[in-house]
């Protein structure tokens, strides 16, 4: 059980390529934090600082009140479970999961024990013969698992350990994941790029983008107020829809705030706070779009409308949308036809406003 | 297009029995050579049966030598063979994985040019350097030691090579998991790398066994005495004689005697490196 704290944490290769940033924060005892970015965002190199695999150019990791930058990765009293599981191919489940135990001279009652409770924790007692290659891609991800479990480690890392797996088994081990962690009261620290994952898994949500943070806090409020126009493409999906609007009909739009008037900025609306409707709403926002594709997937519908009188754009950031493209999600499955134009409203409480350089929120 | 018509098969198959027949023959006549007594087998007219003198051959090959040039029987030129093949397979091995461990796994200054160098030495093979070869070993007073036999011959870029290509196709991730696991570079080497190398240590020692069988000019150069031939020499100066008759059918059972222990090698162990190959999967 332990805190871990990251203090202007920096990377950089020895090419010069600064990876890492400065980022610091702390996770709490038994608390779990989530890294989440785009690929090559430095979330994994980050994660391997805190295991002891990279080195750490300057700034503090410190594990459970001990500075840890100098310390071997197994004094490190962590536990890893990697994405390809990195399971001993020619060791059994059971030797895979005794080794690290082995290694530290632990006595072999204690390392049965310790195993065979992993074991059923995670039921794997049938197999624990087995060589890795005899087991299916779960089975394979739960002895990972229990390699971490049964070393009673002070911090759990886990390098994207679920995108090896198939979509309804991810689902599955997911939850499994964060029973486990519950129930354990082990302090995490979870690297993925699926935002899914990050928002049901965390307590700590840590936004990652180019070797930076992004914004770190609780899932629901990142989501609910994203700290910039990054966070507010990449959590959620669909991603919120964002809008470029100059001076002019920021100030059209939000007369009488207390906001300084003439400057550019871009409007941000999430999918789901559309509502259609041919009536105008007081303070809110009302766009009119061409339907141009319709997504059911069953509960709710994915509209993608552009706009009639185009707002000039900017140019997309991968994972944004183009300018100019509205997602309206309904529930159901009843929508317009595509070709058809629609009103789609939103509500004064629901719009997010942006710096134009989109690294800042305004909050209205 | 696959076509399937009965004739190019008939033709595949005569050209490939044509092959079978050019290389087994020669072997046949050494076998059927080694049955005869000496008369048949120089007057000219080699049967194509057995003749009855197979015990006599191989008992006298084995056990006495020949009689009229005294020689050592071929017992002790196989055990010397033996002992030199297995030596020079079992230290190929040992050199290379260790070289190609320290090459893949660790950061040392001018890894690279102790690469290249190791790469290099393909082109350098014992008959290159043979005269410096011999010069050291007769200055460390190897010769017509087993020692003299197997160490200059060890050194192989080839092995290296091969462990150093098994090696990379490692995931990196295996290496970290260790390192967590608390397994410094030794346990990993002995825990890890090893028994996940031994089909590749498998296919080298089949290699390097009949590399080490086979060798002709550095044995013929470095042993004087009779009692530390190899067997392929041994095969050579039988048949060096000066006024008599050659030995002809002990020179055929020493020569069919001298294929069995590869023979062997090659059976026993493919069928551990295929199941290996068949098993494995990553």
């Amino acid at each position: 059980m332990a805190n871990v704290t990251l203090r202007d944490v920096r990377k950089t290769y020895a090419g010069g390529f600064e990876a890492i940033k400065g980022i610091g924060f702390e996770v709490g005892d038994g608390q779990f934090c989530v890294l989440v970015g785009p690929s090559g965002c430095g979330k994994s190199t980050l994660l391997r600082m805190v295991a002891g695999l990279e080195t750490i150019t300057s700034g503090e990791i410190d594990i459970g009140g001990r500075i840890v930058n100098q310390i071997e990765p197994a004094e490190r009293d962590i536990a890893m479970v990697f994405q390809n599981y990195a399971l001993y191919p020619h060791m059994s489940v059971y030797n895979n999961m005794a080794y690290g135990l082995r290694n530290r001279r632990m006595p072999e009652p204690e390392i049965d024990t310790r195993v065979q409770e992993a074991a059923r924790i995670l039921e794997l007692a049938a197999m624990l013969d087995r060589k890795p290659r005899q087991l299916s891609g779960g089975q394979r991800q739960r002895v990972a698992m229990g390699r971490a479990i049964v070393r009673q480690p002070k911090v759990f890392l886990f390098d994207e350990p679920l995108s090896n797996l198939d979509a309804k088994l991810r689902i599955a081990m997911r939850v499994e994941i964060r029973k486990l962690q519950r129930r354990l009261q082990t302090t995490a620290i979870y690297v993925t790029h699926d935002q899914l994952e990050a928002m049901t898994l965390a307590d700590i949500l840590v936004v990652m983008n180019g070797g930076q943070v992004e914004q770190i806090g609780n899932p629901l409020e990142i989501y609910q107020k994203p700290a910039t126009t990054f966070v507010a493409s990449f959590i959620g999906a669909p991603p919120m829809n964002l809008m470029p609007l100059r001076g002019d009909e920021i100030k059209a739009q939000f007369a009488g705030e207390r906001r300084a008037a003439s400057e550019a900025g871009i409007l941000g609306i999430r999918p789901e706070d559309f509502v259609i409707s041919s009536d105008s709403i007081a303070g809110g926002i009302a766009l009119d779009l061409n339907v141009e594709a319709i997504e059911r997937v069953g509960a709710e519908t994915f509209i993608y409308g552009t706009r009639q009188h185009a707002i000039q754009g900017i140019a997309a950031n991968p994972g944004e949308l183009p300018p100019g493209e509205v997602i309206v999600r309904i529930p159901g499955a009843d929508a317009p036809g595509i070709g058809e134009r629609i009103r789609a409203i939103a509500p004064r409480g629901k719009l997010h406003l942006f710096s134009a350089d989109g690294r800042q929120r305004i909050d209205l | 297009m696959v076509e399937h018509r009965p004739w190019n098969d008939i033709i595949a198959y005569a050209i490939l029995t044509l092959g079978v027949f050019i290389v087994a023959f020669p072997v046949y006549l050494a076998l059927i050579a080694s049955t005869h007594d000496a008369g048949t087998v120089v007057g000219g007219n080699m049967p194509l049966s057995t003749g009855g003198h197979t015990l006599e051959n191989y008992y006298r090959a084995v056990f006495v030598g020949g009689s009229r040039t005294a020689r050592e029987p071929v017992g002790h030129l196989l055990l010397n063979s033996f002992i030199s093949a297995t030596g020079i397979a079992v230290g190929k091995i040992f050199i290379s994985i260790l070289s190609a461990y320290a090459v893949v796994y660790f950061r040392f200054p001018f890894r690279k040019a102790a690469f290249w160098i190791i790469f290099v030495t393909l082109m350098l093979p014992v008959e290159v350097r043979i005269y410096p070869t011999y010069k050291v070993v007769s200055d460390l007073h190897m010769l017509d030691t087993y020692a003299g036999l197997i160490l200059p011959l060890i050194a192989s870029a080839t092995g290296t090579l091969l462990f150093r290509q098994f090696f990379m196709t490692i995931p990196d991730e295996l290496l970290e998991a260790s390192r967590i696991d608390g397994a410094g570079p030794f346990r990993f080497f002995w825990d890890t790398l090893l028994p996940l190398s031994v089909t590749t240590i498998a296919a080298l020692f089949v290699i390097q066994f009949i590399y080490g069988w086979n060798q002709y000019l550095w044995p013929l150069l470095i042993t004087t005495q009779d009692s530390m031939q190899t067997i392929v020499t041994g095969i050579k100066k039988m048949l060096t004689t000066t006024d008599e008759l050659a030995e002809w059918q002990l020179a055929m059972a020493t020569a069919v005697l001298a294929m069995v222990p590869p023979v062997a090698v090659v059976v026993f162990m493919q069928r551990l490196f295929v199941r290996g190959l068949v098993e494995t999967e990553k």
